[in-house]
This record gives structure tokens, C-alpha cells and sequence, in this order.
């Protein structure tokens, strides 16, 4: 299908012998605006791994822009933001800039090299992600959010086609959390970069994302957030509660429109 | 004794150009190795190499033309080891460190004992080093600094991240390859100037003297080639004058290099 973006069909997935994803199958569209949530350990962020190539299925298949993960070649039209527990390492001697720099080696060929002209490109995801200011600090010495921050623009800095963010929120502030997500959504809408994330901010996915994926190693919901209100399929606790809040939110969003 | 003086002696001269050379591209390669937590890839096969220098003493083959292979399978054997037999790296990088020593001491008592040469590659006899292994020396570091240059960005990528520089199309088991291969070469060339005993010292401690400082990565590595390259230097006259072996003088030269630097970042926090 034209403007099919992520295709996954049929998937599997075992770490040794424990099989983490059965049977997942799902498409998502330029432009949509995924939302990925389920308990601990059901496989959210090993879903994006497998999306991006970084682990091969056993079973079934991932298609990226129509091509398998192996075989794509144009990393650049993808932004990736893993999950980060931790800090980096304080003394890591890195700044801002050379880190977002990084983000731009998908689109080079041999010898990788960062070139006057990449500046423009650079400075733009900055001032997207409002961290101008700070891009000759190091980013061991920024706070949990800078540095989410500085990761979002090197993910951000090829203007990627699809962004994979992997809890992204996890180290921001509700200020600083609400203003990524609102510069989420208008990338997504002006922009029509499609958007897949791991979250566990239920409360606030339900504004902005446009498709929910309810995972718990296999898929047990995939749609739009009016059907997963009135779906009965959320049977288990952290289902159940995910549906109460995000329903909730979603209904007061609504009002408000 | 004058400056001049010194500076006179072919082998004061060729002591200076080899070590120069081997120190900025000992530091360049130690900030990648000691931010990935690789420090001791340099300690391990140095005593691999002390294995294979053994071997050539005992078959009479030039002792660097067998420890740079040797040297490079055994840095593929290591990553090989992390990759796919579920170990850390400190617990590979000990499987093949003491396979390295337990091959040179078994082949040294073939041999009869330790004799005065496999005793100098394991202290270092930078004064001793003759012109082809100064040419050596320069050719291999021109060539290993070019390929770091070249592939800068990728290093760099998959230091600060490993995961996310596989996710944006970087070959990450072909950089870690090289940046392993790099190391081994390394280390047979730095034998020369500090010794097998000594040679992780000139990979790690002008990278964590620099790091000190709180730069980017490029000072970084030119800050940590100049403090090698400066060691190095003072570490030959200083031996050369006081009497003292090169090699470890160089080392406590590093280590004193390193304190200050330490000192100077609390001070100025």
C-alpha cells in the first residue's frame, strides 16, 4: 500500500528461549501518530528494535518503507530515540553540538565527515528542541531533560519521515513534557512525520497520538483511542487502568474541542 | 649536558621520532578505548604479544613482524569471545591475557629461561631502537592515524552510543573490528617505547589526563597527544640524564601529567 511506512506481520520474537512477541501484525501509515503502551515487559521497546533492525524476528516480518530492515539503506528518513535509565557519564567529552552532529552520519557517505553546511541542519534541530543556548556544553553535565532534549534533536536533525521514541518523557519535568509533546504533535501534523512511542505517560498519550497500540507480548489492541474506549479486550489490571485514564483524558480533550 | 648535546645522538634522535609518533596515535586510540571501557584491551594483548615475541625469539624470527598478526587475531578472538559466548569483556580480555603470558612462559623455558631480550621487550629499550623500526614505527602510525581520522564520526557514534549508531545505518561490528585491530598493531608498536609491561599506561593515562579538562572530543584527543607526545619527550632526556630506564620513567612522567591535571579540574570546581 502506498504510504505504508512500518509493516509488521505476524511477528515473533524470543530472548533464548522466552518468547517475548507472539504473532504481531500491524501497519501504520505516513502521518499517524502511534502511541506504544503495556505493562513491564511486554515488549514495547524490543517491538522498536526489531522495527529498526536492531534485532532480527524469528518468526514472520518487518517491513521498513516497503523494505525489510537488512536490506534498507536510508537511515536518514528515521529518528530514533532509545530509552535512557541513566545519565550519561559526567565526563563523557562530548558536546551538544558534535552530539546532534551525529545524527547526521546516516545521510554521508565515505569518509563520514561534518561539513560547514551541516551547521544549518544543526542549528535548526537546536532551536527545535529549544537548546541553542547550551550547544557547547558537554552533555554529561546537563540535567536528565537537556539531555533528552539533546538526543531528540540529533534524532530530529535529518527532518526523519518516521521518529521512533522509546519514553521519551520519562526524565522531563510535567512543563518540559507538555511542551515535547506539543512539539511532537505539530511536527507530526505540519510535517506528517509518523510518530511511533513507547510510553508509559498514559495520562497524556491520549491527547496527542492519533492510533493506540496496547501490547502484552502479543497485540491486544490496535486503533483509533474511540474504539479502544469502548473495547472490551483490556482484561488484565494495567489494561483496565491504562483505559480508565486514557479514556478519561480523551473525553476531556474532546470536550474541550 | 647542553640541549644540543643530547639532541646530537642518532639515538637520542630516533628515540624521539619513533616515540612521537607511537604516543599521539597511543592517545588517540586510548580516548576511544578508556570512554568505551575497553582500557584494558591494551593490557591483555600486551601479554599476548608478550606470548608471540617469545615465539619469534625462540624460532629466530623477527619478534614485531610475528606479534602483529598474532597480536590482531587474538583482538578479534576477544570480541569474538564478548559477542558471542554471553561473557563481559573484562572476563574475554583475561581468557586471552593469560593464554598470551602462559604461551611466552612455557616457550621461555623451552628456551631455557628468559634471556636479555625477551627481557628488554618487556621493560621497553626506546634508546635501542634502530632506524628501521623508527621507519617501522612512522609508516604503521601514518597509516593507523589516517584510518582513525577516516572513520572519526563512526567511532565517535558508537562510543557515545552503540544502539543508536546501529539504528542509523553505521556497521557497528565493522568499526568495532577495526577499532580493535587498531589497538593490537598499537600495542606491538608501543612495546618498543614503554614495554609489554607498560603499554596500556601510554593508552590510558594521557586519554584520562585530557579528559580531565571537560572538552569536546576533538581537544580532547589533541590534548591527550600532546600530553603523550610531551611524556614521552621529557621521559627520554630525563632517563637519558638521571640514568633511569625510559620506558617506566615515561610512565610515572604520564602519571605525574595525570595528577596535575586532576588537581587543576578540582581547583578550578
Amino acid at each position: 500500500m502506498s504510504g505504508e511506512v512500518v509493516s509488521v506481520k505476524e511477528l515473533y520474537f524470543k530472548y533464548n528461549s522466552t518468547e517475548v512477541l507472539t504473532n504481531v501484525s500491524f501497519q501504520l501509515h505516513a502521518g499517524d501518530y502511534a502511541g506504544l503502551v503495556g505493562p513491564n515487559g511486554s515488549g514495547k521497546s524490543t517491538l522498536t528494535k526489531l522495527i529498526l533492525g536492531l534485532y532480527a524476528p524469528y518468526r514472520g516480518n518487518v517491513l521498513l518503507f516497503g523494505k525489510k530492515p537488512s536490506e534498507f539503506q536510508d537511515w536518514f528518513r528515521v529518528g530514533y530515540l532509545p530509552q535512557r535509565v541513566t545519565h550519561f557519564n559526567p565526563y563523557f567529552p562530548a558536546t551538544v553540538r558534535e552530539v546532534v552532529a551525529l545524527g547526521l552520519l546516516s545521510r554521508k557517505g565515505f569518509p563520514k565527515k561534518i561539513s560547514k553546511s551541516d551547521e544549518i541542519a544543526i542549528e535548526r534541530a537546536l532551536s527545535l528542541v529549544d537548546i541553542v543556548s547550551i550547544k557547547n556544553e558537554r552533555i554529561g553535565t546537563l540535567s536528565g531533560g537537556q539531555q533528552q532534549r539533546v538526543l531528540l534533536a540529533r534524532a530530529l536533525v535529518n527532518e526523519p519521515d518516521l521518529l521512533v521514541l522509546d519514553e521519551p518523557t520519562t526524565a522531563l519535568d510535567p512543563e518540559v513534557r507538555d511542551r515535547f509533546f506539543t512539539m511532537l504533535k505539530a511536527l507530526n501534523k505540519e510535517r506528517k512525520v509518523t510518530v511511533i512511542i513507547v510510553t508509559h505517560d498514559i495520562g497524556t498519550i491520549g491527547q496527542y497520538a492519533s492510533r493506540l497500540l496496547y501490547l502484552d507480548k502479543r497485540l491486544i489492541f490496535y486503533g483509533g483511542f474511540d474504539d479502544f474506549c469502548v473495547s472490551h479486550d483490556m482484561s488484565d489490571y494495567f489494561g483496565e487502568f491504562a483505559q480508565h485514564i486514557i479514556c478519561h483524558r480523551h473525553d476531556l480533550v474532546k470536550e474541550r474541542e | 649536558m647542553n640541549l644540543f648535546d643530547f639532541l646530537s645522538h642518532g639515538f637520542i634522535q630516533r628515540a624521539l621520532i619513533a616515540g612521537s609518533f607511537i604516543a599521539v596515535l597511543c592517545s588517540t586510540l586510548g580516548v576511544f578505548l578508556v570512554l568505551r571501557r575497553f582500557s584494558l584491551v591494551g593490557d591483555g594483548l600486551g601479554h599476548v604479544t608478550f606470548g608471540s615475541v617469545a615465539i619469534g625469539l625462540f624460532f629466530g624470527v623477527y619478534p614485531i613482524g610475528i606479534a602483529i598478526p598474532i597480536a590482531m587475531i587474538a583482538s578479534l578472538g576477544m570480541l569474538k569471545l564478548t559477542e558471542r559466548a554471553y561473557i563481559y569483556g573484562d572476563a574475554a580480555i583475561g581468557i586471552v591475557s593469560s593464554l598470551g603470558i602462559a604461551t611466552g612462559v612455557i616457550i621461555a623455558s623451552l628456551a631455557g629461561g628468559f634471556n636479555i631480550d625477551l627481557f628488554s621487550y618487556l621493560f621497553g629499550s626506546i634508546l635501542t631502537i634502530n632506524t628501521m623500526e623508527v621507519g617501522i614505527s612512522i609508516i604503521l602510525s601514518f597509516i593507523l592515524i589516517f584510518i582513525i581520522y577516516f572513520y572519526y564520526q563512526e567511532l565517535l557514534a558508537i562510543t557515545f552510543d552503540e544502539e543508536s549508531a546501529r539504528a542509523s545505518g553505521i556497521k557497528v561490528g565493522l568499526i568495532n573490528k577495526i577499532l580493535v585491530l587498531l589497538t593490537a598493531v598499537t600495542v606491538v608498536l608501543a612495546m618498543k617505547v614503554v614495554g609489554i609491561m607498560l603499554v596500556s599506561a601510554l593508552l590510558i593515562l594521557p586519554s584520562v589526563t585530557a579528559l580531565q579538562l571537560n572538552k569536546g572530543f576533538k581537544t580532547t584527543i589533541i590534548f591527550a597527544s600532546l600530553s603523550g607526545v610531551i611524556s614521552v619527550m621529557l621521559g627520554i632526556f630525563i632517563s637519558f640524564v638521571a640514568d633511569l630506564p625510559p620506558g617506566a620513567t615515561i610512565v610515572v612522567l604520564n602519571f605525574l601529567f595525570f595528577v596535575l591535571a586532576f588537581f587543576t579540574r578540582m581547583l578550578r570546581s
